[in-house]
């Protein structure tokens, strides 16, 4: 049997290295947490270090392919395909990079509320949340989108609201099984507060479940963006993206396919990358993510 | 027995009601009406009074939901903005086709997910498992709309073998869209058959460590044995809500698949009256797939506690 890092969580160790030397040791999660770290640094260094303009159009280029001076090609637009795919992300990773830990602190302290106070009100709030997963992501948030506007500042708090709802659903399961633990007893028989057993008991008892459930939104989130981007709802064009230069490259597919393959392989390893991540860190903490299904 | 059952489907009732009562307060607290919005620039004058007449949207809210719910449940949605056509005839090819597309992926993907799934299960760890365990990761991980262009990319441009897009129309007979429907049934089932693998293949682990493999194991049953007649009835009764909650992602990925195709259905009919700002048939759609989605969860529920004996001595006893 193997020990989590669960189990010896409280040695001399901060917990946080523990963790994160559990989650390197396993070949998922050096692997995952490589490819995340290298999207991220790329992203915030790739405005420097770009050998073009990702805007400059040249009619004398268009769809030409991979030569020395165009690593990647270029796009129906003669624009640089590399540069582009380099920039693709930043869009995507800033919107859910600040969009997923609201849904998880909203959704965290809604779930343990709710967890906590039981009765008729959780009874209520669980049907809504219930009738809002039954509706497809993609029609809740398309809905909004085209009232507000396609914009950065509309994406962030769609994604945000949507995604912490499902976070309820799991942050109140994991409170259920720690409430019935002696220690949320001693709590109350210290006579504790609701607000002080929320902060000191419970937290950090869910937080393990939170944190992996992060890592999953994150993922999500990033496959939600870029699926609206596709679709033509997320970022305006010239803003590189990997999603809208798909689906812009995708009639051209037959002769040019380096304009697909190129964000293609972008968006798939930092996605690939979250999700093996998330896997060592459930299987550090002790936590199984099989059952879980996408909502 | 009975009564659970009346309490489980009341309980979905319930929140078919409270989806109804989100889309159509949704949809009135966003500005502007179902008119306005459609007719955009041009809402004005006798134009948007007509279009107004014709929703009934002169009526106050109230009056407007118990109307609109109390239709819909006859499966009369109204029609749509412009007008024209009953949104229930407007509807009902599309959704055809999306259940012709999600049931093949279905009958399809789920086989080949239990089979796969036990598969890993029981050669945990080995090359067999850890292959198409990381299979299954790409597989479930990757955006659908990425899948579908690198096998549109594969198949249909490099190597020519399949349509790589949908040109069969929507009120076209089912056998049609045979081979067009090919490409986009292999991604959907990509995907389901990933996520329904990795819960079967834990659930297989679960059981086979457990008490009575081993009571089994130490009686001298042969290992097949144990497998079939111990562990996989055990094993697989999760399957059947996994199975149940991949519906409910298939109604939304089928929306970016209709697309990436150009697949006539109901996924695509929601980009198409979402973008024409068609409000009246994005609360018809919104509430026909929420149905659709309580439904499924609702049968799979019941049909989980009917399978496994220890549940349904456990909720008779509670009653």
């Amino acid at each position: 049997m193997t020990l989590t890092t669960a189990d010896r969580k409280y040695t001399m160790f901060s917990p946080v290295l523990t963790v994160l030397r559990d989650v390197l040791a396993r070949p998922s999660g050096a692997i995952g947490l490589t490819l995340v770290t290298a999207h991220l640094v790329l992203a915030l260094i790739s405005p420097l270090i770009v050998p073009y303009d990702f805007k400059a159009t040249n009619s004398s280029m268009m769809l030409t392919g991979p030569d020395m001076a165009h690593w990647l090609g270029t796009d129906h637009m003669g624009r640089d395909v590399f540069t582009r795919v380099l920039l693709g992300g930043r869009e995507a990773l800033l919107v859910t990079g600040i969009a997923t830990p609201i849904a998880v602190t909203w959704g965290g302290f809604m779930g343990i509320f709710f967890g906590l106070a039981g009765g008729r009100i959780d009874e209520v709030m669980m049907r809504i949340v219930d009738a809002f997963l039954s509706l497809p992501w993609i029609l809740k948030m398309l809905v909004l989108i085209v009232t507000f506007g396609t914009g950065v500042e509309v994406l962030i708090p769609t994604l945000a609201f949507f995604y912490g709802i499902p976070v309820i659903r799991i942050a109140r399961a994991a409170t259920h099984d720690v409430i019935a633990r002696d220690f949320v007893s001693a709590a109350r028989a210290r006579g504790h507060g609701r607000m002080t057993i929320i902060w000191r008991e419970l937290l950090p008892n869910v937080l393990d479940t939170l944190m992996v459930e992060g890592a999953m939104r994150w993922s999500w989130m990033l496959l939600a963006f870029s699926s609206l981007s596709f679709l033509g709802f997320g970022v305006s064009p010239p803003t590189p993206d990997w999603g809208l230069m798909i689906a812009d490259a995708r009639g051209f597919m037959s002769f040019a396919p380096w304009g697909v393959l190129g964000p293609v392989v972008a968006l798939s390893s930092l996605i690939i990358g979250i999700n093996l991540t998330a896997d060592a860190l459930a299987k550090a903490l002790g936590i199984d993510r099989a059952q879980k299904a996408p909502v | 027995m009975l009564r659970m059952l009346l309490r489980r489907m009341a309980l979905g009732a319930i929140t078919v009601a409270i989806v109804s009562i989100i889309i159509f307060s949704g949809v009135e607290l966003l500005p502007g009406d179902a008119c306005t919005a459609f007719l955009e620039r041009e809402a004005k004058g006798k134009l948007l009074e007509n279009c107004r007449e014709a929703q009934g949207l002169n009526r106050g809210p109230f009056e407007r939901y118990f109307d609109w719910a109390a239709s819909a449940i006859r499966g009369d949605f109204g029609v749509s903005a412009n007008g024209q056509k009953s949104i229930a005839e407007l509807v009902g090819n599309r959704l055809k086709n999306s259940l012709l597309l999600a049931s093949s992926s279905l009958a399809l993907g789920v086989p080949l997910a239990i089979l796969l799934g036990v598969i890993t299960g029981l050669w945990r760890d080995r090359p067999i498992d850890l292959t198409l365990s990381t299979i299954a990761i790409f597989a479930m991980t990757i955006p659908e709309f990425v899948s579908a262009t690198v096998l549109i990319l594969l198949f249909s441009v490099w190597l020519g073998w399949l349509p790589g897009i949908v040109l069969t129309p929507a009120h076209a007979p089912a056998v049609e869209f045979f081979p067009e429907i090919i490409l986009p049934v292999i991604v959907l089932t990509m995907v389901m058959t990933a996520h329904i693998l990795r819960m079967v293949r834990s659930s297989v682990i679960e059981v086979m460590a457990g008490d009575y493999v081993q009571m089994a194991t130490l009686k001298g049953v042969p290992y097949w044995r144990i497998v079939f007649r111990h562990a996989l009835p055990n094993a697989l009764l999760p399957a059947i809500n996994v199975v149940a909650l991949t519906v409910a992602w298939l109604l939304g990925g089928v929306v970016v698949i209709e697309v990436v195709f150009n697949y006539p259905g109901l996924g695509r009919m929601i980009i198409d009256s979402i973008s024409d700002r068609d409000l009246p048939v994005v609360q018809a759609i919104a509430l026909i797939v929420a149905t659709v989605y309580v439904g499924v969860n609702l049968s799979a529920d019941l049909l989980t506690m009917f399978a496994n004996p220890r549940l349904r001595t456990l909720y008779m006893r509670q009653k």
